[in-house]
């Protein structure tokens, strides 16, 4: 699967509470909650952010609670693949089972800026920035997670495989 | 001979059906817990529903509790624990609590004895990890996969690897819990244990009582952490006697274990702790924090709203008043704590120092209800989390600190030190 896109540049431990604060979890609904998403750090990023875009952040990306509500207003802002150095461990796998592909690459992370055009290939890892023609290598996404990608998700596959 | 393993590879072998594993693996578990919140609760309901499960795997061994914007506190979050009240009516699932039969999640769980020692416990929270302090497994996770565990009653982990921090010493006067993990943090840093599992030890444990071991395993995941955890003991014992739904299992780590990283923390050095913002590894001893005055103090949570933490904090408060202009918000971290706080005058205590004592409730910890910060102002709490905006305002700051610390700050009207009054 390849992604093509503007990225939109985070820094070091972003956590939950700043991608979606906690006062906006009264609702779950997707599209609600993209409307709010990265309220507090940057407010232009719901209106601003398009359908394909790509997020760069540092290292321990998404942090802090365990909120899913997280990947998903991220997600249903229209980003569709995360570049971070490194990533806490229940957004990492927050974030696959709602099909948001999240890749660790941390050459990338440190070469990439804020409008950059990217296109990132989710079965190689590979990463290469528009125009520069310069290429990164982020770590294999494992077969199994990238079925979850593929399928949109772990409820959407769990379905699928249900019914092949 | 058997190669030796650590408590969290032991019951994570045991719920895998497994002689032994190893970190790095990718295993199946059976869930001896379930636990979701009016948050994550409607999500993981949803995910149950579109994955097309009818039913429960146990209707035992599920437990929702109202906790984060309990007493409702609008129209939307209304619904959200209508709908999570509505499922558990629907699956006849015993452990549903409000805040009229149980409280903040986390407080709830050990004391009304729904987890066991050597238990697996997940939740769609990430401070599950707090019952580590029993010696049973609990990890934090999504609704997503929360949601398919109630369906199934099972799940895939990665065996973590673990990091050991051996306390060695005795505690100076006030100091408990709090501060060790305050300075475990800012040893390890935020993401120092990600993945991990984060074992205590060593003779200080040992004497810990319960509820510090509580604050202690509570905050592992601020350091990434996958598990917070240490070894059953007598105290363990003496807490889940007469209270355990499930039969114990009271497990340690053999001698010989293997872990990453060995640390180890002369206890008797560490002075009360004070997390400065924006993160919990920001930490100073509260003698070096200089002069931060406050708006704000809050005394509750998941990591410090049990009873003792209230003891200590009525026992500095007594006979004083808060200072002028501050607010100070108490919040029992359950029911019966709040009972046994209205019984033994604690709340009295409170009341007449010029504090408000509100509901069982995560309250303003997540800045969602019930003590929400304006900008510029400074919150001292002893709860979990000083992320930007977290109480409030993304312009406001919080400090992180126990209840000795909380306490004396109420009095004084900035941070300090009960050494101070």
């Amino acid at each position: 699967m390849i992604i093509e896109g503007t990225v939109w540049r985070f820094g070091d431990h972003v956590d939950t509470d700043l991608i979606i604060p906690a006062r906006y979890l009264n609702v779950s609904d997707g599209a609600e909650l993209a409307a709010h998403c990265f309220a507090d750090l940057r407010p232009d990023f719901p209106s601003r952010v398009r359908v394909g875009d790509i997020l760069v952040a540092g290292k321990n990306f998404g942090c802090g609670s365990s909120r899913e509500h997280a990947p998903l207003a991220i997600r249903e802002a229209g980003i569709r693949a995360v570049i971070a150095g490194s990533y806490a461990r229940i957004f990492y796998r927050n974030a696959f089972n709602i099909g948001l592909p999240l890749l660790e690459a941390p050459e990338a992370v440190q070469a990439l800026s804020e409008g950059d055009r990217v296109t990132v290939d989710l079965s190689t890892g590979e990463i290469t920035l528009k125009g520069g023609e310069t290429t990164f290598r982020a770590g294999a996404i494992p077969p199994f997670m990238q079925s979850l990608i593929e399928a949109g998700g772990l409820v959407p596959y769990l379905r699928k495989s249900r019914t092949s | 001979m058997t190669q030796p393993m650590t408590i969290t590879e032991k019951i994570l072998a045991a719920h895998a059906g497994r002689e032994r594993v190893v970190p790095g693996e990718l295993i199946q578990v059976r869930v001896d817990m379930a636990l979701a919140n009016d948050i994550t609760a409607p999500l993981a309901i949803r995910v149950f529903r579109e994955i097309g499960a009818k039913k429960v795997f146990d209707r035992e061994r599920v437990a929702l509790v109202a906790d984060h914007f309990v007493p409702n506190k609008d129209i939307a979050s209304a619904e959200q624990t209508r709908l999570m009240h509505d499922f558990a009516l629907e699956q006849v699932i015993r452990h549903f609590y409000d805040p009229g039969n149980g409280g903040v999640e986390h407080v709830i769980l050990p004391e009304k004895g729904l987890v066991v020692p050597g238990d697996v416990v997940i939740g769609a929270d990430s401070h599950t990890c707090t019952y580590g302090a029993l010696g049973a497994f609990s990890a934090g996770v999504g609704s997503t996969d929360l949601g398919a565990i109630l369906a199934t009653g099972t799940t895939w982990l990665k065996v973590p690897a673990g990091i050991r921090v051996v306390f060695e010493g005795g505690l100076q006067p006030w100091v408990g819990g709090k501060d060790l993990i305050l300075h475990t943090l800012g040893e390890i840093g935020v993401e120092g244990a990600n993945y991990k599992t984060l074992e205590f030890t060593g003779p200080t444990m040992e004497r810990l009582p319960m509820e510090d071991r509580f604050t202690m395993a509570n905050m592992a995941v601020e350091g990434g952490a996958k598990n917070g955890i240490m070894a059953s003991d007598e105290v363990t014992r003496a807490y889940v006697e007469g209270r355990g739904l499930r039969d114990p299992v009271f497990l340690e780590s053999d001698p010989g274990a293997d872990y990453d990283r060995v640390l180890t923390v002369d206890a008797s050095r560490v002075e009360l702790q004070v997390a400065f913002p924006h993160s919990p590894d920001n930490v100073r001893p509260v003698s070096a924090a200089g002069r931060v005055p406050l708006d704000q103090v809050f005394i509750g949570s998941c990591t410090n709203g049990r009873l003792t933490d209230l003891r200590m904090a009525a026992d500095l408060l007594k006979g004083r008043s808060v200072a002028p202009g501050l607010r100070v918000i108490v919040l029992p971290g359950s029911r019966d704590i709040a009972l046994r706080a209205v019984r033994e005058g604690i709340t009295e205590i409170f009341l007449e120092a010029g504090a408000v004592v509100g509901p069982p409730s995560c309250g303003p910890c997540l800045g969602g209800h019930l003590g929400i910060l304006a900008s510029g102002e400074r919150a001292l709490s002893t709860s979990n989390r000083n992320f930007i905006g977290r109480m409030g305002h993304p312009e406001s700051e919080v400090y992180l600190a126990g209840p000795a610390v909380a306490a004396a700050s109420a009095v004084l009207g900035r941070i300090a030190s009960p050494e101070e009054l």
